[in-house]
């Protein structure tokens, strides 16, 4: 297309969007709301094997797209300046964009929690062919956990192998969580990333709770 | 209290540390490093417990896992009560208390002990299935006997306060039993790179190691095993357990690993650490290294306490400085039975006689008898024991060459302790536990690993090489072979140099014969624990019993705690003779996962209290809890059940809820509702494919209820689609067929038709949904948001997006109770907020919150069905009476069509949905009760269907009910009989499952 | 306790990660109202049950959520080969 021509709007009604957001007085309850982390925060231990951080009220958002439409892929870039992870199991981070492999044709998407509609419009307005952008922000929620004993507790918990040679930094799989289930992006040495479900987040507190309690647990506001 | 039996040194205990410990109330003394069964033995304690059947006195046999005799109950206080725990397995600690399992009342008065002394007629083989299963009335007086008597252990009355976990390892290899092939394997592995696992079940890694007294490189071998282990240890990638039996192997190299952390420390777990952990391992290999065990000889009253297992005797003397008794005497078919006698008279003891069950023997441990001057009896075979609670001498008489018969005059020897030797059983357990057949062996005299499709690996005595040196060499092998196959490159590790030990050939004897038939004998133990003698396998086999798998099975062989590690070859022995069979024509039982017996607490793991399950909740949670809301599971979900008021019984409650609802506003949690967000140019199509109505026509801002169906046409779940755009839907599912149903969509699209432009996503959990209900439901949304919420602008069976309470929802005009209701979801996090602006605002008109069981009274009264309830996988849309919910006419054959139109499916007087009155309107019919027409017909009476809900009405004033009644859709206002337990029967009306506004009134407003 | 391979995550996973969906390669009836009772029948309910070599088809429930096939020994639980949906096994009894 050319930059001079005004481009006739496709059909408003194909997909249904909507900024989901209400006015900044209204204060958002994260899936962990009731756990009173940043208290915790204030008044829990300091030292402890394990260090867990709620990165809260975050945009999520599931892509789903065709890797071999190579305009599709060029859309993404020109949305959110880097590229789709083709390779499974992998993912990128650039700025405050990042993006999770979850299967052959889908991806998670995080960017604040602010620029949810502004990216499912950039993206309507860039990406063309058969895809969905849908916005899971309110179902789920990211534990940052951390620290000495981070992969001991983790063990406890998934049966993912985590050894450095099989789970590198960057890694990310969608796998069992005790009962439950998680998305465990490995973002450093010791440090991990969990995407779980909101309706199942106070049980996943309460297994890391007790799952760190032989190394101790700490708080991050 | 003295320790008449320890020695004043050697062994690996710490004589600086004394301990004190409990057995059966009285207090002994034992040292750190003792096991508690070397400590008893120490304490010339010798009847630790009573035979399961017979009741006879018991006493150790062994020295490790394969004891059946010593299972010990522990615990200082009930809630740490631990059942059948080996004491030649548990290790002594300060303070742990102890007592014989399973004598009843007492070790000493049994009043079993009475029925045994007849028992040799009283209870063969097979004697429960033969006495107990008739008159069947007696049963009930049987079993509370048997109960009482039979049965090993007792479990704590109290919640056990220890924890137990379970943690995933992965691992290159996995080396199974710390030993000296182990170890070999575990360096090998360790030094190349690989990332191992070994594990032992013992406190000390070493194995055999530990308890002999031979040399490597000319040193203690105990100084190699020192180096090792702290090798071993500095290796990041190497993970060491002790005190951890490899209990399951299982397909694909899973294996489980039950690791005793404190067991050694305490009563209870100190400081809140993880007294057991499971752990569960996926190995790229696994070398099997797990060693032998010793078979003692079958003769007459070998279960005479003082009766042990040769290698038992001298690891009591080596390893922990105890010598169970004064008079040896040694039965032995083979060389390194001999060790006992050596180990026994070197401990300054006497040695009675060394009875070789071969003519001629000779080796090492032969000459080294002979030097130190003990009484040596060849060809001859200890036939009988005599005492009672302890030994107290023996009869030896020769033996034929074969070894079958008697074969010249008894002579008695008196001795206290009888050490018996029949060569070596290699530990192949976990080798069987994926299904391999073990494989019988001529010149081992014992069962070997069979052929196998795991990647497994053996060393050492599990492959019947029991001399140090082959052990060594074996595991170095196994893990070059492991570190080749994983494509390392393997590191270079030298050997020490053990001393070859010349041995004798071995006799191939397992039951020694006696003056008398085996029958007519004084008993001849082949399992200890389950009381399984010689005769008792002889006469299995004469009642025709062939195959060794039913012979196990008739006389228990192998059943117990022990599995028959120590019985189970003699037993196939006797009866292969008692067959005419050779033992690999015999064929041997096959062992089964768990090597030794696991606590529940390991196998729970964390998942118990509040972690036995998941429980799911909605954004909303909190403040259904704040107001005093009774919770329904609902799958994992907690749903509020109903919200009693201080004072309200259940039913009071359900009725404010449902008066409240219908004649002003009630609200309801719907979120748990499953959400699937559908986006495609072929979305559209796709719905109309797994629906059984239509789709085609279904405009943007419309919704539409559908039903879904299997391919053979029943019921499977049913909700509300609304159509967002052109090519997007959202689809609501039951709350508990979410994961079910999302998973159906994507099978027929990857599988069936991938060609379909679509993509399913579920939402389920990013939408709080909550639903007001009722005449003033209106007037109170339209307070809450400037868009025009009028009839004309949001009609019934259309959905908007608007701001309610400030937050941007998608309100949907959809009904399930039949009122004027709105469905109105915002993203979770703000749901919360929402919910209370619709209180701040609701009071005005009673707004009342209501729950399911509100919500399924008040569905029941217009006769909605729900599907989980009033389906069961066997009903379609017809059988409903919800044929309106289905297009026939649709151009593609949607699933479920074909199938409903199966002879079956379209036969008359099939069972269909009617709603059902009962003729007393107050009585309210049980759900799951059955109806019949002629409640005076002969039992067993023709049923024609059962009621699947049924509910008192508030807005009734009188009881309602839904039901299946065979062709009942034609049979209005005719009479069905619900006979009931209680023995009333209650008469009911067919009616119209519709109950209330007919017309659809009150939500077409 | 199965070990997987997913060709689509390409790595080994747990069996808890997986549901077991039944035989493979039973396709559904293009036509189905020209299926007899008996036809309909077999599709919806007749399966092997063989001694040996087995194709399943199983989905990565808690991980990619993507259907493939399995060839799998029913006797010692020899998991030979994975493929995708459309593709054959290249591990056939002979019938």
């Amino acid at each position: 297309m050319s930059d001079n021509v005004v481009v006739e709007e496709k059909p408003v009604d194909t997909v249904a969007i909507m900024n989901q957001l209400p006015g900044a007085d209204i204060v958002g309850q994260s899936p962990l709301h009731h756990a009173e982390l940043d208290a915790l925060s204030k008044k829990g231990v300091r030292k402890g094997g394990v260090h867990l951080r709620e990165n809260k009220l975050q945009a999520h958002l599931t892509l789903r797209c065709n890797p071999n439409n190579t305009e599709q892929l060029a859309a993404v870039v020109r949305v959110l300046d880097v590229a789709l992870p083709l390779q499974p199991l992998t993912s990128v981070e650039k700025g405050d964009v990042s993006i999770r492999w979850i299967s052959p044709d889908e991806w998670l998407i995080v960017v604040p929690g602010e620029k949810a509609f502004e990216v499912e419009t950039r993206f309507r307005e860039e990406m063309e062919g058969h895809h969905s952008l849908v916005n899971s922000s309110g179902g789920s929620t990211i534990l940052e956990l951390s620290g000495d004993n981070v992969v001991d507790m983790l063990k406890k918990s998934t049966p993912i192998d985590l050894h450095p040679k099989e789970f590198p930094v960057g890694k990310v799989v969608s796998t069992v969580f005790a009962k439950s289930s998680a998305i465990i992006r490995r973002t450093g040495d010791k440090r991990f990333e969990l995407v779980i479900r909101r309706s199942f987040a106070d049980y996943i507190w309460l297994w890391i709770q007790d799952a760190s309690r032989e190394f101790g647990l700490v708080i991050e506001a | 209290m003295t320790q008449k039996n320890r020695l004043q040194s050697g062994g690996r205990i710490d004589r600086s540390k004394p301990l004190t410990f409990t057995y059966n109330g009285k207090q002994y003394k034992g040292y750190q490093g003792d096991t508690l069964a070397s400590a008893m033995l120490a304490n010339g304690i010798d009847v630790i417990g009573r035979s399961f059947k017979y009741s006879r006195p018991r006493g150790i046999i062994a020295a490790g896992a394969e004891e059946p005799n010593a299972i010990m109950q522990l615990g200082a206080t009930e809630a740490t009560q631990v059942p059948n725990v080996r004491a030649t397995q548990q290790e002594l600690f300060n303070g742990l208390v102890s007592g014989a399992t399973n004598g009843w009342p007492s070790v000493d008065t049994d009043v079993m002990g009475v029925l045994g002394k007849v028992g040799g007629n009283m209870m063969p083989p097979g004697f429960y299935y033969k006495t107990f299963m008739y008159p069947q009335s007696m049963w009930d007086t049987y079993e509370s006997i048997i109960r009482k008597a039979a049965g090993l252990g007792r479990s704590p009355l109290e919640n056990d306060p220890d924890m137990y976990d379970k943690v995933n390892q992965h691992c290159d290899v996995l080396v199974v039993g710390a030993g000296p092939a182990g170890l070999a394997a575990a360096l090998t592995a360790a030094r190349s790179g690989a990332r191992v696992i070994i594990a032992d079940e013992q406190s000390e890694f070493g194995g055999s190691l530990l308890s002999s007294k031979e040399t490597l490189n000319g040193a203690p071998a105990s100084e190699w095993v020192s180096f090792v282990v702290d090798e071993l240890r500095g290796y990041d990638d190497v993970m060491m357990l002790p005190r951890s039996t490899v209990n399951g192997y299982h397909d694909h190299n899973f294996l489980t690993i039950h690791e005793r952390r404190t067991d050694h420390i305490a009563d209870r777990a100190p400081d809140g650490q993880v007294r057991q952990r499971m752990h569960r391992v996926r190995a790229k290999w696994v070398v099997l290294a797990t060693g032998a065990h010793e078979r003692p000889l079958v003769f007459a009253n070998n279960d005479v306490p003082g009766c042990m297992v040769a290698n038992a005797v001298s690891t009591y003397i080596t390893r922990y400085g105890v010598v169970p008794g004064n008079d040896l005497v040694l039965m032995t078919t083979n060389d390194s039975g001999y060790q006992a006698a050596l180990d026994w008279h070197d401990a300054g003891r006497r040695v009675a006689a060394v009875v070789d069950t071969r003519k001629n023997p000779s080796g090492d441990r032969v000459d080294a008898a002979r030097k130190r001057g003990l009484n040596l009896i060849t060809g001859s075979a200890v036939i009988e024991v005599q005492g009672s609670k302890r030994v107290s001498g023996v009869s030896v008489a020769p033996i034929s060459a074969d070894g079958k018969s008697v074969a010249g005059s008894v002579t008695k020897i008196s001795a206290d302790t009888v050490a018996s030797s029949g060569g070596w059983s290699p530990v192949i357990h976990l080798s069987c536990h994926t299904g391999s057949r073990p494989v019988w062996n001529e010149e081992v005299v014992g069962f070997l690993p069979g052929p196998t499709v795991q990647k497994q690996l053996t060393a050492g005595a599990i492959n019947g090489s029991y001399s140090t040196s082959k052990a060594l060499a074996e595991g170095q092998q196994a893990a070059l072979d492991a570190i080749a196959a994983l494509g390392m490159k393997a590191a270079e590790v030298v050997l020490p140099q053990a001393v070859e030990v010349n041995e004798g050939q071995p006799m191939t004897l397992f039951h020694i014969p006696h003056l008398k038939s085996t029958a007519k004998a004084p008993k001849q133990f082949v399992d200890y624990q389950n009381d399984v003698t010689a005769a008792g396998i002889e006469l299995a086999c004469r009642e025709g019993y062939e195959s060794i798998e039913h012979v196990k099975r008739y006389t228990a062989m192998g059943f117990g705690t022990d599995q028959g590690k120590l019985g189970n070859i003699n037993g196939m022995a006797v009866a292969a003779s008692a067959l005419n069979k050779t033992i690999p024509e015999t064929g041997t039982t096959i062992f089964r996962p768990n090597y030794t017996p696991v606590t529940f607490g390991a196998i729970a793991g964390r998942d118990c209290g509040e972690l036995f399950d998941p429980k799911r909740y909605t954004a909303m949670h909190k403040w259904h809890v704040e107001n005093g809301a009774k919770f329904e599971d609902v799958g994992q979900w907690k749903r509020p059940w109903y919200f009693p008021k201080a004072g309200e019984s259940m039913q009071d409650a359900l009725n404010r809820e449902c008066k409240a609802t219908r004649e002003s506003v009630g609200i309801l949690d719907a979120s748990t509702l499953g959400k699937i967000d559908i986006q495609g140019k072929d979305a559209r199509e796709f719905l109309g494919r797994v629906y059984t109505n239509a789709w085609a026509k279904l405009a943007v801002g419309k919704c539409r209820y559908g039903l879904m169906c299997g391919e053979d046409g029943m019921v499977f779940d049913d909700g509300v689609t609304s159509c967002l755009g052109e090519n997007h839907f959202v689809m609501t599912t039951t709350s508990g067929g979410a994961a079910r149903v999302y998973e159906w969509l994507e099978l027929y699209h990857q599988t069936e038709w991938p060609e379909m432009e679509v993509y399913f996503n579920t939402v389920t959990d990013h939408w709080a949904t909550m639903t007001i209900s009722g005449p003033n439901s209106r007037k109170l949304l339209q307070e809450l948001t400037d868009y025009d919420v009028s009839k004309e602008n949001l009609g019934f069976m259309d959905w908007r997006e608007m701001q309610v309470a400030g937050v941007p929802a998608r309100v949907f005009r959809i009904s399930f109770t039949g009122e004027l209701s709105f469905e109105i979801n915002v993203q979770a996090n703000y749901g919360l907020h929402v919910w209370e602006k619709l209180f701040e605002h609701g009071a005005k008109y009673n707004l009342t919150p209501y729950g399911t069981e509100t919500m399924h009274i008040l569905r029941a009264e217009k006769g909605f069905i729900i599907a989980g309830q009033d389906t069961d996988g066997s009903v379609h849309p017809y059988d409903l009476g919800m044929g309106w919910c289905v297009s026939p006419n649709k151009p593609f054959s949607f699933i479920g069509k074909r199938g409903m139109a199966r002879e079956d499916c379209v036969r008359p007087n099939r069972k269909q949905l009617v709603g059902l009155k009962t003729l007393d309107p107050n009585v309210v019919l049980p759900e799951g009760a059955q109806g019949v027409l002629d409640p005076n017909a002969p039992i067993p009476m023709p049923m024609v269907g059962h009621i699947t809900s049924s509910y008192w009405s508030a807005n009734l004033g009188r009881s309602i009910a839904m039901g299946f009644v065979k062709g009942g859709l034609d049979k209005m206002g005719e009479k069905v009989f619900y006979p009931l337990a209680d023995g009333r029967v209650i008469e009911a009306e067919i009616c119209s499952p519709i109950f209330l506004d007919p017309k659809g009134e009150r939500q077409n407003v | 306790m199965f070990h997987i391979y997913c060709p689509h995550c390409g790595e080994y996973r747990e069996e808890e990660e997986f549901h077991a969906k039944g035989q493979a390669h039973i396709a559904r009836p293009l036509d189905p109202e020209a299926c007899s009772d008996k036809e309909w029948g077999e599709y919806l309910f007749f399966r092997k049950n063989p001694r040996g070599l087995h194709h399943e088809l199983w989905v990565h429930a808690a991980g990619c959520r993507k259907f493939f096939n399995v060839t799998r020994d029913t006797q010692t639980y020899e998991i030979k080969e994975v493929y995708k949906i459309g593709e054959q096994p290249s591990f056939v009894t002979e019938e």
